[in-house]
């Protein structure tokens, strides 16, 4: 399973906002499981892609040289289910971003209708101690996340 | 200008929405993490929300020090704090009340100098600092 919940950027304001968009299509894998004729996105996987929105958003204050940890949820709370066929919108705005880490408040909609908030903290991992264990390269910001907000990212 | 009591009444609030405990779990003398049950990815969060509950500015190390004594065996000794080092933690948290620690001088109870009090007189040495309005 490629692990990335997001499908597309619809906007990216730098250091501020950023939202996403994911298509829930009945034939991903995850909803042959979450639930047999009940398929229901899991809110773990609603926060992830909440996460990536605002992990990618965080990490390009830095032009991604930070390593952007996702660390802690303050608070979250989901007012419905997201189902298959569905388009889940994540967008999240900018707290704070300081050297240690960052926080967004991210909101999920359906149909322009808020059906989750969350709070998300990131770590900045520590740069010596993080160099030392994973080597130069940005394992976070590799690929596929970076290209999508390539799409929407003015050259 | 807010009194003593305000600013407690706001940290503890701060404190409560940051840590998600109960209210009731606040008091002057509990610690944050041996108490509160604060991780270090807290103490960021913790940070932000004083910031914006009291309209002031925390820099970085001020509130929370990342590194004391920076493994200099002149300010700790089998593991016990040397008088250079409390004369180091003296000026690196001038809002701290040492006086219990003072007595151990444990390295292992460093984490227990902070309290829902100390943060409570470190945000009142911020306000008063900047003629506090909020």
């Amino acid at each position: 399973m490629r692990w990335i919940w997001i499908d597309r950027f619809l906007e990216f304001r730098r250091g501020e906002l950023a939202r996403t968009v994911k298509q829930l299509s009945l034939a991903e894998d995850l909803f042959a499981h979450h639930f047999p004729d009940y398929p229901v996105m899991p809110a773990t996987l609603l926060l992830e892609g909440l996460a990536q929105t605002g992990g990618i958003l965080v990490g390009e204050v830095n032009d991604f040289r930070e390593k952007v940890i996702l660390a802690k949820i303050t608070k979250a709370r989901f007012q419905r289910e997201a189902l298959a066929g569905e388009a889940v919108v994540f967008e999240t705005t900018v707290q704070y971003v300081r050297p240690e880490g960052a926080c967004v408040a991210g909101r999920v909609l359906i149909d322009d209708v808020l059906i989750g908030e969350a709070e998300i903290t990131f770590a900045h991992l520590d740069q010596s101690r993080s160099q030392q264990v994973f080597g130069d390269r940005n394992f976070v910001f590799s690929g596929e996340l970076k290209t999508l907000l390539e799409s929407v990212r003015p050259s | 200008m807010l009194t003593q009591e305000d600013i407690y009444r706001k940290v503890s609030n701060t404190l409560v929405e940051a840590l998600n405990v109960d209210e009731e779990e606040i008091k002057p003398e509990a610690t944050l993490q041996g108490d509160l049950g604060a991780e270090s990815i807290d103490f960021l969060d913790i940070v932000f929300r004083l910031e914006r509950e009291f309209g002031i500015k925390i820099p970085r190390g001020e509130l929370f020090p990342e590194s004391i004594f920076q493994g200099d065996p002149e300010m700790v000794q089998n593991g016990k704090v040397t008088d250079k080092g409390m004369a180091e933690l003296r000026a690196k948290m001038p809002f701290a009340d040492l006086s219990k620690f003072e007595k151990s001088r444990d390295l292992n109870q460093i984490s227990d100098l902070f309290t829902v009090e100390l943060i409570t007189r470190y945000v009142q040495g911020k306000l008063a600092n900047s003629n506090g309005t909020k």
